[in-house]
């Protein structure tokens, strides 16, 4: 049992972990520009799309990964440049109707290009295998998504929480136009956190790929647990989409894996079979919802 | 910015389009073409679906990206009552609209407390929490949806032809729209505009802001609920695929191509987008790419719609 | 206003193009985008092979395929099967890879009086109390190929077994398939349609410690599960089986090595002896440049299965109760060799015990190891009064 809960528990961290990396992203853009982007999801699936197919032509998982993100961040570039840079001074309806065009587009576009069916990326051949840890087997990529993720996450903090960029970025969150005053480039820096949060995206679309698979529409799926993710933690915190992150992601590891068996131990087999499935897939849903009842702001509002 | 006034000459188009709706389904018959019956009784339901939505976000100013929610809440409850043996529209409707309205005043309480685009993740959210809660309880289907084999009556008349379902449509359609001009009209109406337009001025007057919206957003959700138990009957289903938030999006862009907060927008919007897709996607497989740069487009260079074309000089 | 009467002009300018020539329509929908995109190309690589093989003709007349993507959706399947129905009056439909979409398309093909050949999905339903005279499967019932499994599984002594299906009715069929044959202990799990992650699954099996494990998840789903299964060290301990869905060529190719020594079940095999059969893989190998799968020869048979019929009735497809006859007489030799129609229209039939292994070309793929059962029917015939 005491394995099961830990393996779980690791689960649940590498999931989060990811979510992380596309929630912050998307919360500092939200919190610094006030701006609703439902096209963070395309992100993350152009960002797969781009990684599977350069580690197809490099034949190299690597080298793949980081032609992904930098194709994600070149495009995030061109986006910003060309529309959001439109869109920060519109209203929020104009903004949720030209970011779900882009969706439209981009699955579109995706079709296209590389066909209805599923891309296939492996990850490294050595990384296929299981590594025993604590006296079980677990997978080594997933350890190694677990370790990524720890060191951007470490990385993206003292960015934010510690150097002067970070220090503007959390200045744009809280007063946009007091940072304006100070003479701060906000333009540029709000180019600069789209551009990284796109390449966020991809980083995770690019290492989540072996393990799912890179198809159309994975998008729309996490884009709805990344606004999980930072309503919970409260937009425009890094410290709240960690936080969130986790929690996510923990709640509904382990809630899929262990309430089936609780249930079961409690209730009759045909109502726990029936309400299992039924419980843990909204789990966090439910959690957002008891949350946002007692904090509207979240757990850790950016602006006091 | 009373956009929800017809004009005069606005009545006799109106006349004169539900005289040419009455006789569609003749023409078609004697066409050879009555598959379009189906067709054109999906436009009605949708336009139903996107004016409700219009009615949120056009007349309450409330961006909800979770309507589908309530839309499918209604193609279930459907198929639940074919399930249960209650055949008769008079009661399936109603029951319908009641329980999708229910729902969202419970949605509404919740995600009303937050503001801007909390309350767009929040109504997201709480609609995908939904699609998920159909699609793994396996009372309800799951993935599989709600089958319906036979459709309801409606006060004993059958509506197995699809004619008479395109006319019962039809005529709650235009109900919906009679009572949606008429609310425009009266105090409730008026009150809630105001507060689309400014919400401290009315909060300040003692009005009871919150709970005004709360009940904009309950009928909103209402009139989803009926549009969806129709379209059930149509397709002779309840899908979790209604409940999915791609549904809300696609409802959003009928009402911001058709007019946001114009009348006859969701309307206007639901007949442009379908008979786009109907008719495009024969020609143009990935017409998706056209319709996003048309949106796009829209946002940038017409932000009112295409109703706003036509209502220009009543604004 | 002006864009109502955009419609209309729309509707009369179709109604000007109607059919001049009346060939033999069939109306394919299947699901050629996402997940399970993999199968419903298979069945329509396999039908349009089949359609080469007849020379583009249905028992000797021009005929159209129409061909559709239900994207996985019961409401898209039931549109475009709408269409085919009444706008394009097709004579034939078929291609549909999943149950419940069968399920939900199923009351409007049979209501116009259609005649479904089932490519793929064989729920129960059609095969008992709701068989219908306008519905025939080219493949088995769900359940057989389960059944099949279970027999192998309860046969080699194995005692306690893990089941993982979706869940959906296809799922809920593998289970009480194989448990009809297989008797010892069995622990189910049950996962979403389309769900590609299963690391909280897999940490279950770890704790269960079954001694082999059953599962049914066609498409991406069995490709991702496999991969995972073996990445997480759990092919040590386990014996893995599945029914030949979860273990042909498309899930083969997409996995590799890691499959090496599944076993699992098939009516068909791309090995087996038989003139039809050589012709089928070698065609389709040229054709396509992949081994088919068993989707793909079930996509062709059903695509001999009309012609035959069509050439039975001269023609005269209008005459339905004459179509039904010979759509039951089968006249057309299957590439799987002998079988006959039961009276609910699912097919009787032998099933083979496969494992995948290195063939003499070292590529990874399926060898016939077996029969299981021979000329196995379905367990809910009984329940069908067909008139």
């Amino acid at each position: 049992m005491t394995q099961l809960v830990l393996e779980q528990a690791l689960n649940g961290l590498q999931f989060g972990l990811m979510l992380f990396l596309l929630a912050a992203g998307l919360t500092l853009v939200f919190g610094i520009m006030d701006c609703i982007n439902l096209a963070h999801g395309s992100l993350y699936m152009v960002g797969a799309y781009f990684v599977a197919a350069a580690a197809q032509a490099a034949d190299s998982f690597w080298i793949g990964l980081g032609a992904g993100i930098a194709g994600a961040a070149l495009l995030g570039l061109l986006l910003e440049l060309s529309l959001f840079r439109q869109l920060y001074r519109r209203d929020h309806l104009s903004q949720v109707l030209a970011t779900f065009a882009l969706i439209l587009i981009a699955n579109e576009s995706v079709r296209v290009i590389w066909g209805p069916a599923p891309l296939m990326l492996n990850p490294p051949e050595s990384l296929a295998g299981p590594v025993e840890i604590a006296g079980f087997f677990y997978p080594a990529y997933r350890l190694v998504i677990i370790g990524v993720g720890l060191v951007v996450a470490a990385l993206l903090y003292l960015l934010v929480a510690k150097s002067r960029v970070g220090m503007w970025v959390r200045a744009g969150a809280a007063n946009r136009e007091m940072t304006e005053a100070l003479g701060i480039n906000v333009r540029g820096l709000f180019t600069a956190v789209f551009v990284f949060g796109a390449a966020l995206c991809a980083l995770a679309g690019g290492l989540l790929g072996p393990l799912l698979a890179v198809q159309v529409g994975m998008g729309e799926s996490v884009l709805i647990l990344a606004f999980v993710v930072i309503i919970i933690g409260g937009i425009g915190s890094i410290r709240g989409a960690l936080v969130g992150a986790l929690i996510v992601g923990t709640v509904d590891t382990l809630g899929r894996a262990l309430l089936p068996t609780l249930l079961r131990a409690t209730l009759p087999a045909d109502a726990a079979a029936t309400l299992g499935p039924a419980l843990a897939s909204i789990l966090i849903y439910l959690l957002m919802a008891a949350i946002l009842f007692f904090k509207p702001q979240g757990l850790f509002p950016a602006r006091a | 910015m009373a956009f929800y006034r017809p004009a005069r000459w606005q009545n006799a188009a109106v006349s004169v389009s539900l005289a040419m709706l009455i006789a569609l389904p003749e023409l078609l018959t004697a066409l050879d073409q009555s598959y379009y019956t189906g067709f054109a009784t999906r436009v009605l339901i949708f336009a139903l679906a996107a004016s409700s939505l219009n009615l949120v976000l056009g007349f309450g100013g409330m961006v909800s990206l979770g309507h589908a929610a309530f839309f499918g809440i209604g193609a279930y409850v459907a198929a639940i009552c074919y399930d249960a043996g209650i055949h008769e529209g008079l009661l399936v409707l109603p029951l319908a609209a009641l329980v999708a309205g229910l729902f969202a005043l419970l949605v509404g309480a919740i995600s009303l407390r937050t503001r801007g685009v909390y309350f767009i993740m929040i109504t997201l959210a709480f609609a995908q929490m939904t699609y998920y809660l159909f699609i793994s309880s396996s009372a309800w289907g799951g993935d599989d949806g709600m089958p319906i084999y036979e459709r309801m009556q409606f006060a004993g008349f059958s509506l197995l032809a699809d004619e008479a379902l395109y006319y019962l449509a039809l005529g709650v359609l235009a109900l919906c729209m009679l009572l949606f001009a008429r609310q425009a009209q009266a105090r409730f109406g008026r009150t809630v505009q105001a507060i689309r337009e400014n919400e401290t001025r009315m909060e300040a007057l003692g009005y009871p802001v919150f709970r005004y919206r709360l009940v904009c957003f309950a009928l909103g959700g209402a009139v989803a609920g009926l549009a969806g138990a129709l379209l059930a009957n149509l397709t002779g289903m309840a899908s979790p695929n209604l409940l999915q938030w791609t549904q809300s999006g696609t409802l959003l862009v009928m009402v911001i191509i058709g007019g946001v907060g114009y009348l006859w927008g969701g309307l206007v919007g639901a007949v442009v987008l379908l008979l786009l897709e109907e008719f495009l996607l024969a020609w143009f497989e990935h017409w998706h790419i056209a319709l996003g740069l048309l949106l796009i487009g829209i946002v940038l260079f017409a932000p009112r719609g295409v109703a706003a074309l036509f209502g220009k000089h009543h604004g | 206003m002006s864009i109502r009467l955009t419609a209309l002009a729309a509707a009369l300018m179709l109604a000007g193009s109607v059919h001049a020539a009346d060939p033999i329509k069939v109306g394919f929908v299947s699901t050629l985008s996402g997940p399970g995109a993999g199968l419903g190309v298979d069945i329509r690589d396999g039908f349009n092979l089949g359609m080469q093989h007849l020379g583009g003709k249905l028992g000797g007349l021009p005929a159209e395929v129409l061909i559709a993507d239900d994207q996985q959706n019961p409401d898209i399947a039931k549109q475009a099967t709408d269409r085919f129905l009444k706008r394009d009056k097709v004579d034939f439909m078929t291609g549909i890879v999943f149950s419940n979409i069968m399920l939900a398309v199923g009351p409007a093909v049979f209501q116009n009086q259609t005649f479904y050949i089932s490519a793929n999905a064989g729920p129960s339903q059609y095969a008992g109390a709701q068989c219908n005279p306008f519905f025939f499967n080219v493949a088995w019932q769900n359940d057989n190929l389960h059944e099949a499994v279970g027999k192998v599984v309860q046969d080699k002594g194995f005692k306690n077994v893990m089941i993982v299906t979706p869940n959906y009715p296809g799922g809920k069929d593998a289970v009480s398939g194989f448990k009809r044959f297989y008797k010892g202990k069995t622990e189910e799990m049950y996962t979403k349609l389309g769900q590609l992650d299963y690391a909280a699954e897999l940490a279950q099996i770890r704790a269960a410690k079954p001694d082999a494990l059953f599962f049914f998840l066609p498409g991406g789903m069995g490709i991702n599960f496999v991969k995972q299964f073996v990445a997480a060290g759990l092919s040590r301990d386990t014996q893995l089986f599945a029914p030949g869905f979860s273990a042909d060529e498309d899930v083969i190719k997409a996995v590799g090595e890691p499959m090496m020594g599944m076993f699992n079940s098939s009516h068909w095999a791309h090995d087996m002896d038989n003139a039809e059969n050589k012709r089928f893989v070698a065609d389709f190998q040229k054709a396509y440049g992949r081994l088919p799968s068993l989707y793909a020869s079930q996509g062709y048979d059903a695509a001999l299965m009309m012609d035959a019929a069509v050439r039975d009735v001269k023609g005269n497809v209008a005459d339905k109760k004459a179509l039904q006859k010979a759509l039951e007489a089968k006249r057309f030799k299957s590439v799987r060799g002998e079988f006959k129609f039961n009276s609910n229209h699912y097919p009787v039939q032998n099933y083979y015990l496969r494992a995948i292994g290195k063939d003499a070309q070292g590529r990874v793929t399926n060898k016939t190891m077996g029969t299981i059962f021979t000329n196995h029917a379905d367990a809910y015939v009984a329940q069908c009064k067909m008139k």
